[in-house]
């Protein structure tokens, strides 16, 4: 059992890396524009489908593929924030995008269930089942190399937000919109940008995800609901805090998947999020200075 | 000295009211009015009484249950989302608790198909309440967009309770209730009119929050929940009790929803689509008014089954579903009633505008007096206090 749980660890370790990613992305999209982008689930199926067209038809592998599949999302996501969420006014702002955002989901949803079906898909490139084996423990080839993956593009944001003149408009839009705008940072621009970068890292999440799992159109659901629990968790609008609470979240999931069963594993998620929310409303890392809503 | 005290803060009155709907009292359309709107409510309640009698087709009646079934559970969204500006994404959780309330009980205990089976129904309302209590308690503690995710978040748990308490709800295998010994029409018209009860609770709830005093402090919350706090709104207890009211119609509505259907399983009685369906039908009619949802959810409801019936095809649904929602945003952002009723009002202005000075001036003394019976709750309210 003292291995079963390490190994429970260290695989939760892995995979909280690529989710941790997907959550910075959502968080920083809320940090920076206020919206809750609940089609960040339906996206990174879509990423997962584009991956797989590019492996079976094209015979790309999927960590190249990614060359390609990070831009698309890049423009989808620039182009969803400028056909609804540009429209959204400041009033009543949060929850709209949260219904606005669904809708747009669930219209993506109904598009890749046309396109391919309810068929379940998964990505099987050579070094899909394979292992390194470190230290007496199992480490599964393609979580190592999507937590590599995620660490690289984490790292790739970081640099971008805190080493370049952009990176610091948008921290200046992070941390209050209006000051930014009074001080000449094209908030409009960066918000666009933003929303199309945090929908990019959803690319790289599908393209594991798809390696991972068997995916079909509708596990868009249940990835928003646990991005959505990681990132409340962690405070809407911290990135380490989604980070951190990413991988705590994936390590407490599999260590439940393997002491009780994979069946309620999911509950962990939700029932961590009540949790913690009763105990501090904010979330981890949250601001307790209420935004203006 | 009170007349410029009052004009004074009238003007200065620094936000545009989000005017909710159609205003409980209105000193100048006085009682003319008033009972006109009575009438008209009179004659849609004997026509909704009617119809069964009416329309006999079964296909008719059938989406008439179902359109029935979701106005009351609209309505009773409405009682707590539309006036309290939280939007719950997690009310298909008393949908299914309800269902799953009546069924079973009647499953479980081998009961006779037939009337006795209602008796369920307010019981599957009172369980919806029950679990009202903590799921408001967790979630009404947080802002408004953490309250959303975490309404979604129970919402999900409850599925997977659904589907993996297997000795309680058996699962995917779905559940199945005792068989009426009624046909065709006459299996139609008793769910009717069952519906109908349940969309009458629902009206009487919506309507009593809406004109109390509990309603103003409600709106004060949407409008400001800072202010009404520290105005003496009671902002926890009041949205709590919101939410438990909501709670009871919709609980019921799926208590019939699910008799009516024969059999319930856990992906349908805890469909995710719910919830958005009920939000787009308040929306669609009007968020915060009474009749907005019912025309809302009229509409879009008896849409759906026909699409369902002449077409099922599920993922285009889903698209139009999706596509009409982003419409209704952005063209109506508040929903068709309030829309046709400012417009009106404008109307009406206009003309009495045109009638000279004096009835401009009267028109401005009496625009006070709505608005400051709504600005921010409660009793006494700020104007013109200093």
């Amino acid at each position: 059992m003292g291995t079963q749980l390490v190994q429970a660890v260290v695989d939760g370790v892995l995979t909280g890396g690529v989710y941790a990613l997907m959550a910075a992305g959502l968080t920083l999209i809320f940090g920076v524009l206020d919206i809750i982008n609940i089609a960040q689930g339906i996206f990174v199926v879509l990423g997962a489908y584009l991956s797989y067209v590019l492996w079976s038809d094209l015979g790309i592998d999927p960590f190249l593929g990614l060359l390609i599949t990070i831009p698309t999302l890049f423009f989808v996501g620039v182009g969803v924030e400028w056909a609804f969420i540009r429209r959204l006014g400041e009033r009543d702002r949060v929850t709209m995008s949260i219904l606005v955002t669904y809708a747009v989901s669930l219209i993506l949803e109904g598009i890749l269930d046309n396109a391919f079906g309810t068929n379940v898909f998964q990505l099987r490139p050579s070094y899909e089942s394979s292992s390194f084996f470190v230290f007496g423990f199992y480490l599964q080839q393609i979580y190592v190399y999507g937590f590599v993956l995620a660490v690289v593009l984490l790292a790739a944001i970081y640099a971008l937000l805190y080493r370049s003149r952009f990176g610091a408009s948008v921290r200046a839009s992070l941390q209050d919109r209006t000051a930014a705008q009074l001080i000449g940072v094209n908030v409009r621009r960066v918000s666009t940008i933003t929303f199309g970068i945090g929908t990019a890292v959803t690319a790289a999440g599908g393209m594991v995800f798809g390696v991972t799992n068997a995916f079909s159109a509708n596990s868009g659901a249940d990835l928003i609901s646990r991005l959505l629990s990681i990132v409340i968790l962690g405070g809407l609008g911290s990135i380490g805090g989604a980070m951190g609470a990413a991988v705590l979240m994936l390590v407490l999931e599999d260590i439940v998947a393997t002491v009780w069963s994979p069946v309620w594993s999911p509950v962990v998620y939700f029932a961590a999020l009540l949790i913690v929310l009763s105990i501090r409303p904010v979330g981890l890392f949250g601001r307790t200075a209420a935004r203006a809503q | 000295m009170s007349g410029a005290a009052g004009e004074e803060t009238a003007t200065a009155a620094p936000r545009p009211m989000p005017s909710p709907g159609p205003l409980p009292t209105s000193n100048r359309r006085g009682t003319a009015a008033r009972s006109a709107k009575v009438a008209f409510w009179l004659v849609i309640a004997g026509l909704l009484v009617a119809f069964p009698a009416i329309f006999t087709n079964t296909t008719v009646t059938t989406i008439a249950v179902f359109s029935i079934i979701f106005m009351s559970a609209a309505t009773a969204w409405n009682s707590f989302s539309g006036y309290s500006g939280y939007v719950s994404i997690g009310h298909a959780v008393f949908f299914g608790a309800g269902a799953y309330t009546l069924v079973l009980i009647a499953a479980d205990n081998h009961w006779t198909g037939g009337y006795s089976v209602f008796a369920l129904v307010p019981l599957g309302g009172v369980v919806s309440v029950a679990i009202a209590v903590p799921f408001g308690l967790v979630a009404l503690r947080t802002r408004r967009h953490t309250f959303v995710v975490v309404t979604i978040a129970v919402f999900f748990i409850f599925q997977l309770l659904a589907f993996n308490l297997k000795f309680l709800t058996r699962g995917s295998q779905g559940v199945s209730t005792p068989t009426p010994p009624w046909f065709g029409s006459a299996y139609n018209d008793r769910f009717y009119y069952a519906a109908l009860c349940v969309l009458a609770v629902a009206v009487l709830i919506s309507v009593a929050v809406r004109r109390s005093r509990f309603g103003l402090q409600l709106l004060a919350i949407r409008d400001d929940e800072d202010r009404a706090a520290g105005l003496g709104v009671r902002t926890t207890r009041v949205k709590l009790v919101a939410f438990m009211l909501s709670s009871f119609p919709v609980g019921m509505a799926g208590a019939v929803w699910g008799y009516f259907l024969g059999s319930i399983h856990p992906q349908f009685a805890f469909n995710p689509l719910f919830d958005l369906s009920v939000a787009i039908m308040a929306f669609l009619g009007g968020l915060g008014t009474i009749s907005g949802p019912l025309l809302g959810a009229a509409l879009l409801e008896s849409l759906q089954q026909y699409f369902a019936i002449q077409y099922s095809q599920d993922n285009l649904y889903l698209i139009a579903y999706g596509a009409l929602f982003l419409v209704v945003i952005v063209l109506l952002p508040r929903g068709v009633i309030p829309t046709v009723v400012d417009t009106v009002r404008s109307w009406r202005d206009r003309g009495e505008g045109l009638r000279g000075r004096s009835a401009l001036v009267g028109g401005a003394r009496s625009a006070q007096g709505p608005a400051g019976g709504l600005t921010v709750a409660a009793p006494n309210g700020v104007r013109g206090e200093d």
